[in-house]
């Protein structure tokens, strides 16, 4: 059951990628054109999923556990240090590049073109060289 | 700064649908989606990734049965040089792995719980983006 759960978890959120637009990298780059012009559509994007996401999470977690499984598995990471804004920093940059980010880039799979593909392909490349650069690193 | 190609109701009802998807995910199997980290530890971790797999299936179904459903294409238009993309694709992964989040785990997971590591981070990344888009327009 709880993986029929993850299958539609995942299905609702790559349609409201489609609905919204975010899916098309031209609409993101629009609302990174803050200076040129401006499509402010993701900042919509960004209240519509809040307005569920922020008071239902409140609610949620003060249960003593999820309905399918035995407990809460969820980051509670407070550090704020040099990884958090170097990766932002990088990941921005990317973002700006290529106007996709791994939500959109996955689901735009479904439309078979050579642009996503071609940058899925080179994220999971990323994720890839950051794990193992981590376990050299703490191998020593 | 002009206004363009702006549609609220579709990304705030789009926006809706992607908070409905992290509550269902929350509610029955107590996690909080972010995108980058199911990807990430899909390829990289033993836990769990069968469930991560097929969530990362179902956001590739999801336009699929979008499509079949409304009858509707989904066009996509932009022209990238394929090194770009290469170069934007390895940023990405580096970056939301070190910063452990993207756009759905930081932009929203994060800041539903009030996480200021995940408002840093979205700051953080709107402003680069925006700069490079910015330095983008100019070359």
């Amino acid at each position: 059951m709880n993986k029929l759960i993850s299958l539609l978890s995942g299905i609702i959120f790559g349609i409201g990628l489609v609905i919204s637009g975010m899916i098309n990298p031209q609409k993101v780059l629009g609302f990174l054109d803050l200076f040129g012009n401006w499509d402010p559509s993701l900042a919509f994007v960004m209240i519509g999923a809040l307005i569920v996401s922020l008071p239902m999470f409140h609610i949620i977690r003060k249960k003593e556990k999820p309905l399918l499984e035995e407990k809460f598995d969820y980051s509670n990471n407070k550090n704020i240090d040099q990884r958090l804004v170097l990766g932002s920093i990088l990941f921005g940059a990317g973002w700006g590049l290529g106007g996709l980010c791994p939500g959109p880039a996955i689901s735009s799979l479904a439309l078979f073109n050579f642009y996503s593909m071609t940058f899925v392909i080179s994220m999971f490349a990323g994720f890839y060289f950051v794990k193992l650069f981590d376990s050299i690193t703490q191998a020593r | 700064m002009n206004i363009v190609n702006f549609t609220p109701i579709s990304a705030l009802i789009g926006g809706l649908i992607i908070g409905f998807a992290v509550l269902i995910f929350f509610l029955f199997n107590g996690r909080l989606i972010g995108i980058s980290g199911i990807a990430s530890n899909f390829i990289n971790r033993e836990e769990k990734r069968f469930d991560n797999f097929l969530f990362l299936s179902g956001l590739i179904i999801g336009p699929i049965i979008y499509k079949l459903f409304f009858n509707k294409e989904i066009d996509i238009n932009i022209s990238n040089s394929f090194i770009l993309l290469i170069v934007a694709g390895l940023l990405v992964g580096f970056g939301t792995r070190i910063s452990g989040g993207c756009t759905s785990g930081h932009g929203i997971s994060g800041i539903s719980r009030f996480s200021l590591r995940s408002i840093i981070a979205t700051i953080t990344f709107m402003i680069i983006g925006v700069i490079t888009v910015l330095i983008k327009n100019y070359l």
